[in-house]
């Protein structure tokens, strides 16, 4: 009895889950029916997912619920301008000379307008350093990683020797687990202290920024770990450590692989191409993994609620009747990403042990 | 804004926010963590070992302790069985005197009461001459104040005489 007393109130949280973002897509069915243009579920889903120079949180009616984010352009002409984003009106006026291009090659940023509110295209773009939707939730992220792992980290400091307690206890099995079972196989008992705090940040940094991704308002819901300049960089992070601690053996073995019959080396270096080559790829792939992974998850996440607003244009009943079923799924597939916010963190921090500890080699074969 | 060419604004600021946490993190946070749980593991450890060091003292001063016991418990035994030897040996030694003595003390007496007897007899038998001389003094006396008593016994003395 009260099992089914559940199931109906679950069903019943599904269906009024599902009411909003249905009023959002009839919204913006109505918007639309003044164009030809129907929802374009592409279009919604990208947004979603790429960088933006406005946190957008929701629509009621016509107006936009938006966080603002500020902009930092430059130009040789009008030298250095900070400004909030509002000032665009979300893309429709140009301010000092700038504006948001909504459309066109350069959708999305900021670009220089001409005098009559229009895209100037022989103009370069602009220098932008804004603090865009990704860097912002980026920045959220750092500073919540600040706000668990400092107050913690006194706790060790004040009581020394004694029994973890309340935060500190959740996190400092995640910390012994990075210790224990990523740093210390991969990289060896001797050497591991020395890439601890990467390790440790690097992982927290993702972990913090996969967990984030997964809350739908702000300041979660950007798609931080699943930009390709993020993870691009902390590839480049993980290339630049390993690259910084290499021995002579490392080079040897890439250049001079022992053991390998010399015709693969001489007159065509065949061997050291492709060991070369490795060097590169290993973080290639770090950064592409975690990126691909992340903004699939998010891709499947939304393409779920798209399935809303795509039979609520159909008709309302089927919108309803969709939204039960879309919001089963993507419960289902926020509890994936949970894992997969867990994995992706474990994985990169462990390849890129596995990568440091690779980069002194030992001399085997002398 | 492309999905897949990085923005060199975000890593920009990548860059610059990601280094200042890193960096504040390994001062403040992952060096004082790290160290304070490996201290931490060094204590239990610490601990721990010495606790099983203790026990095995224990069991040690526990050994040694019965040991000690037994010991003492043998040497108990053995003052008991000496001192009941030395007691029987002391006994043994005081009769055997004790009888040496008593011989000689009855050897003593012995002698005494034969010197004595001895010096007893002589004295009687002087005492018992003299008194048959003055009896036979008297006898005589008595006997011969008669002339023919007189003759009667010459007579028969020396009839006695003739027949040795």
């Amino acid at each position: 009895m009260k099992r089914w007393m559940y199931f109906t109130g679950f069903l019943l949280m599904m269906v009024t889950s599902g009411l909003p973002l249905f009023a959002a897509a009839e919204e913006g069915q109505a918007q639309h029916s003044e164009a030809p243009k129907t929802f374009d579920a592409g279009k919604f889903i990208m947004e979603h997912v790429m960088d933006s120079h406005e946190w957008h949180i929701m629509k009621i009616g016509e107006t936009h619920i938006i966080i603002p984010l500020p902009v930092i352009v430059y130009t040789k002409e009008k030298g250095l301008s900070v400004f909030l984003s509002s000032k665009f009106h979300h893309g429709n006026k140009v301010f000092k000379g700038y504006m948001l291009a909504e459309e066109g090659p350069h959708e999305g940023k900021i670009v220089i307008a001409n005098a009559d509110g229009t895209i100037n295209e022989e103009a370069p773009l602009p220098l932008d350093f804004s603090i865009t939707k990704t860097v912002a939730a980026m920045l959220v992220s750092l500073l919540l990683m600040l706000l668990v792992f400092l107050p913690m980290a006194k706790k060790y400091t004040k009581n020394p020797n004694r029994a973890p307690s309340g935060f500190q206890a959740l996190i400092e099995p995640v910390i012994i687990f990075v210790r224990d079972d990523i740093a210390i196989p991969s990289i060896g008992i001797h050497r591991y202290e020395k890439f601890m705090p990467f390790l440790l940040t690097g992982f927290f940094f993702i972990l913090t920024n996969n967990l984030m991704g997964l809350i739908p308002i702000p300041p979660g819901g950007a798609n931080v770990t699943g930009n390709i300049a993020i993870t691009a960089l902390l590839a480049v992070f993980t290339f630049a450590i390993t690259t910084f601690s290499t021995n002579k053996n490392y080079w040897k073995h890439i250049f001079d692989a022992p053991g390998v019959p010399w015709w693969l080396k001489f007159p065509i270096p065949l061997m050291p191409f492709i060991e070369l080559l490795g060097v590169f790829t290993k973080p290639l792939v770090l950064c592409i993994r975690l990126f691909a992974n992340i903004l699939a998850g998010h891709f499947i996440a939304l393409s779920f609620i798209v399935m809303i607003f795509i039979f609520g244009q159909i008709h309302w009943i089927a919108g309803y009747g969709s939204s039960v079923v879309a919001i089963l799924f993507y419960v289902f597939m926020t509890m994936l990403e949970l894992l997969v916010a867990f994995i992706q963190a474990y994985v990169f921090t462990l390849l890129s042990a596995i990568y440091f500890g690779m980069a002194k080699v030992e001399d085997h074969h002398s | 804004m492309g999905l897949v060419s990085p923005d060199y604004g975000t890593i920009f600021w990548m860059v610059l926010a990601f280094s200042v946490v890193f960096f504040i993190l390994r001062k403040f946070a992952w060096g004082p963590v790290l160290n304070m749980l490996r201290e931490r593991e060094q204590s239990i450890d610490k601990a721990l070992l010495s606790a099983s060091e203790a026990r095995e003292g224990l069991s040690r001063l526990q050994a040694e302790h019965e040991r000690m016991m037994q010991e003492a418990q043998r040497e108990r035994d053995l003052l008991i069985a000496e001192a009941r030897q030395i007691r029987e040996q002391l006994i043994n030694k005081a009769r055997e005197e004790a009888g040496i003595e008593n011989a000689r003390l009855l050897e003593h007496a012995r002698r005494q009461i034969e010197s004595e007897k001895l010096a007893a007899m002589s004295e009687i038998r002087q005492q018992v001459a003299t008194l048959s001389v003055d009896i036979a003094e008297k006898i005589l006396k008595k006997e011969l104040a008669d002339r023919s008593k007189q003759e009667t016994l010459i007579k028969e003395q020396l009839s006695d005489l003739k027949l040795n």
